[in-house]
């Protein structure tokens, strides 16, 4: 998008009383889901909830990071349709993202992460995602400021690449969606908190928000953090812990970094946005909170770990850490689909690593929200899996690593 | 950082323990007779509110004591 940056990207509607569908949540999913919601389904009647501003939750609080090497066949499904959405977001949505396919490393220090790493690559080549083994001397030819030396305390003992993964910037993301969404007759409602879901004969037939009561046909729940106190004032309990995640930033500094790094072992993963900071997280703070801050113990660990990685990083400053909060499911896989409360439809428990999901997330929930069923790829993520005992484990590819 | 109150040593801070989630889960007196969605209730649902939260924490790093708080999750402050 050249020139001049226009004063508005969406409208600021009034509320009406009754949409077709009700989104509650103005996250990068939410604005995603009603961006595909008009597009491919001509659902245009449709309302997105955000109780803040637009992009103020994790959307704009997570590192950017994308990839799709997941281990499990329903992931590679899910996270590969997003990247391959990726690239081509910036011509559908005709807007600059600043995505960048550096690659990304995931860097093994134990033998047990190298046999895990090695299964990782071989599941994904299998499923079509772009993989590869480095062995250390390759690890520092694709990125020569990791550490490779023997003799630190966690040896790089190589590291899973995929050159196809990368990062973008996570604003212009939701900006873009919003500005489509908008484009196609959808109201962005900012400032609009849902208090309540309204159930009637076990059917969601409206919500109950801080600007009075509107009605639905059906209900998107992209709530995040929050879902699981939405999901409750249905009666719907969800299998979700809501966790602090902390991210910071760097001074800025010259472009030094070309690639994504990340380690699951020494518990950091890093990147340089385009402006130059350094862009790191590690995992989440152990204890439930809704508080959008966490302990300082956090940081400190992976500032070591960083540290370890890359020496040269000791004179770096830190300029800013933050926190958002996550909904993490017991099998670090989201819940996308229908619930027993009918027209009530659930995108939650993203965790840890939603971002990279976006663009499938969106599509797919529309798809869902659209026919009454889930999409084929995201039928295994329901939330009758945890009847089943049908879990995608994803604690390997998702646990730290985001 | 949270100051974590073991009600045998005092307010400690939270580096020293472990977390363990929603208080007061019992384990089910006769599992075999239970649906499969009541045993996945137990296996994988905990509470999860925004307020206070009756919940586990272990003093690893001290007298490595097991004991129940109340803590309300939107503030971060211990209520007792």
């Amino acid at each position: 998008m050249g020139g001049e940056h226009p004063a508005f990207l969406w409208r600021t509607p009034e509320p009406r009383r009754s949409y077709d569908v009700v989104i509650v949540g103005g996250g990068g999913h939410g604005l995603a889901t009603a961006y595909y919601l008009a597009k491919e389904h001509g659902i245009t009647d449709v309302a997105v909830l955000e109780r803040g501003w637009l992009a103020g939750g994790n959307i704009t609080r997570n590192t950017t990071v994308i990839r799709s090497n997941y281990l499990w066949d329903e992931s590679a499904g899910i996270y590969e349709h997003a990247l391959q959405l990726w690239e081509g977001l910036e011509e559908e949505l005709d807007y600059d993202l600043l995505f960048s396919q550096r690659g990304v490393l995931n860097l093994a220090h134990t033998l047990q992460d190298v046999r895990d790493s090695v299964r990782r690559v071989q599941a994904n080549v299998l499923n079509g995602v772009d993989a590869e083994w480095l062995e250390p001397d390759e690890v520092a030819e694709a990125c020569p400021l990791v550490n490779v030396s023997p003799d630190v305390r966690h040896p790089v003992l190589g590291a899973t690449f995929q050159p196809r993964g990368g990062i973008a910037r996570h604003e212009n993301v939701a900006w873009a969606f919003a500005r489509g969404a908008d484009a196609l007759g959808v109201d962005l409602l900012q400032g609009c908190e849902v208090q309540r879901l309204v159930v009637e004969d076990g059917r969601a037939v409206a919500v109950d928000t801080s600007l009075g009561r509107i009605a639905a046909g059906s209900i998107g729940l992209v709530a995040a953090g929050h879902s699981s106190v939405i999901a409750e004032t249905a009666r719907l309990r969800l299998p979700l812990q809501t966790h602090p995640l902390q991210a910071l930033v760097s001074e800025l500094y010259e472009q030094v970094l070309d690639r994504v790094v990340m380690s699951n072992a020494v518990h950091v993963y890093v990147s340089q946005a385009h402006k130059g900071e350094l862009v790191m997280g590690a995992g989440i703070d152990g204890y439930n909170s809704y508080v959008q801050r966490g302990s300082v113990h956090v940081i400190e660990h992976q500032l070591a770990a960083a540290l370890e990685l890359f020496p040269v990083f000791a004179n770096a400053r830190v300029l800013r850490t933050w926190a958002g909060i996550v909904d993490v499911c017991p099998d670090a896989s989201p819940i996308v689909g229908p619930t027993p409360v009918e027209s009530l439809y659930v995108n939650c428990g993203w965790g840890t690593g939603g971002f990279k999901a976006t663009p499938a997330s969106g599509r797919v929930f529309a798809w869902t929200i659209a026919n009454g069923r889930p999409h084929v790829l995201n039928e295994p993520f329901s939330l009758e899996r945890f009847t089943s005992g049908a879990l995608i484990d994803e604690h390997g590819a998702a646990a730290v690593a985001h | 950082m949270l100051l974590v109150p073991c009600p045998w040593c005092g307010e400690r801070d939270e580096t020293e323990f472990s977390y363990g989630a929603e208080a007061e889960v019992a384990y089910p007196a006769d599992p075999s007779a239970l649906t499969d969605a009541e045993w996945g209730a137990w296996v994988f649902f905990r509470a999860n509110p925004k307020g206070p939260l009756k919940e586990r924490w272990v003093h690893v790093q001290g007298c490595r004591r097991w004991f129940g708080v109340v803590r309300d999750t939107a503030t971060n402050e211990f209520v007792r």
